[in-house]
């Protein structure tokens, strides 16, 4: 029932819903529990967005384990030539 | 999708396995066999699904503690249910709770029976059916921790807005901190490190569970769902220990805010309010749970209708309520595959996709405990 998969705000209508796009499919989502504009990406929860994504710490984390991976080809890399 | 990819890595999986294996030494050498817990159905199912368990090193135990909400609602809870279906009474519901069994039948049964029960994915379903049905009575069934509250709570406002007065909540709400206190407090349950529920805490915000650290000396780490998230999780866990300084560190910062989610909080605050709440398996908690305020009343469809929730009976042998409490794995119930399995369910945490012992039936041997 969580899903954790951020979708994108695609449209906002005036009775305070919103619709959103996740691999090119829109769905409609109540969005009175976020203050969220067009263009950010929300956590959906049984059909109401529940918390925006911050961009900055989500490439963050992902720039940390991109790191983590890097290290450890490199790691295998020399383990390999010696 | 790019986005999931970056959060499963086998690359970055393998650093962190190694890194476990070093801080696990360390803690056991020190103290002992470690048991860390998880607490949210999302992260069993992930942790089942990606052998998450398989990761661990040796001494360094992961159990399941009460994260699904369908499963800790109480027979007496559907019972009720069930018997404001048989009144013609339109009863919503997530899909989750419709072959949890109650003390004598279940709401798939009495589907199957006439009985009018709507399945939604969103508690938004229920405030259609009342506008489309002005006839009909209709009653939501209200569980779910904090993250599905507030949803069911900006449902409500909407309802009170477009005037519908013949919706109402059956609720069996629970809230996270109260019982991980109860089970902080619990002697059988010596508990080292906490792996916090990702979206309750959005909700609630990373701090609440500072008492946990503070007075119980627990660890706690708010992690995503995502494979790396928790491998992650579990590493922060263990060095917080090796380290000898618990305290919450919010690694799902992406998402958790600090304070969590205020709009969430203050459309919960305007319609709920404490009550003590009865958890299967683990009994009533105070301020465990959220009823409708008293202003309410009408919103109430215990009230409504007249009904008294009772606890309802379960079958005798289900250990479901030690399962929850992490005290068992859930091969060690004598019913665990034999009478008890996904397709006939006799405990609620065979039923919900996220409980402990359908998770484990379904990822078998690489969900088992150490
Ligand atoms: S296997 Fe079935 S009966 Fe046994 S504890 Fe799990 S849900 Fe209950």
């Amino acid at each position: 029932m969580c899903l954790a998969i951020p979708m994108e705000v695609v449209a906002i209508e005036a009775d305070g819903s919103g619709w959103v796009m996740l691999d090119g499919l829109r769905q409609r989502v109540g969005l009175e529990l976020v203050e969220a504009r067009v263009g950010d990406h929300v956590l959906v929860h049984a059909g109401y967005a529940i918390e925006t994504l911050d961009l900055a710490e989500a490439e963050a984390r992902l720039a940390l384990f991109r790191d983590l991976a890097a290290a450890w080809q490199r790691k295998i890399a020399v383990e390999a030539q010696s | 999708m790019k986005y999931i990819d970056g959060f499963r890595s086998l690359d970055a999986a393998a650093p962190l396995r190694q890194s476990l294996a070093e801080l696990g030494a360390h803690v056991t050498a020190r103290r002992g066999p470690v048991r860390l817990m998880e607490v949210c159905g999302s992260h069993t199912m992930a942790i089942a699904r990606f052998g998450i368990r398989d990761f661990l090193p040796e001494g360094v135990e992961l159990v399941s503690g009460p994260g699904c909400p369908v499963c800790v609602t109480e027979p007496g809870f559907l019972d009720a249910a069930i018997d404001l279906a048989h009144r013609g009474v339109i009863v919503a519901t997530f899909g989750d709770l419709l072959r949890v069994p109650g003390s004598r039948s279940d709401l798939a049964r009495t589907r199957a029976a006439g009985g009018w029960i709507e399945v939604c994915q969103s508690p938004h379903r229920a405030r259609e059916l009342a506008r489309d049905h002005p006839d009909r009575e209709v009653v939501f069934l209200a569980v779910g921790f904090e993250t599905t509250i507030a949803p069911i709570a900006a449902m409500l406002a909407g309802a009170r807005r477009d005037g519908l007065d013949t919706l109402s909540l059956l609720t069996a709400f629970k809230l996270i901190p109260p019982v991980l206190a109860a089970l902080a407090a619990d002697p059988d349950l010596r508990i080292d490190g906490l792996l916090c529920p990702a979206h309750v805490s959005a909700i609630i915000g990373p701090e609440t569970y500072g008492f946990l650290a503070a007075d119980h000396g627990i660890a706690c780490v708010v992690a995503g769902f995502e494979p790396l998230d928790i491998l992650y999780g579990l590493e922060g866990l263990l060095r917080q220990l090796v380290d000898e300084a618990p305290r919450v560190d919010n690694q799902y910062s992406r998402v958790v805010k600090p304070g969590g989610n205020p709009r969430a909080q203050a459309l919960m605050a305007a319609c709920l309010e404490p009550v003590t709440a009865a958890w299967r398996g683990l009994g009533p908690i105070p301020g465990s749970g959220l009823g409708l305020r008293p202003e309410l009343a009408r919103y109430d469809a215990a009230r409504r209708h007249g009904l008294t929730v009772r606890a309802g009976e379960v079958h005798p042998q289900c250990r479901c309520g030690a399962i929850l409490k992490g005290l068992l794995s859930p091969d060690q119930c004598g019913l665990f595959g034999r009478t008890c399995h996904p397709e006939h369910p006799l405990g609620p945490c065979m039923v919900s996709q996220e409980g402990s012992c359908a998770a484990h039936f379904r990822y078998g041997r690489r969900s088992r405990q150490p």
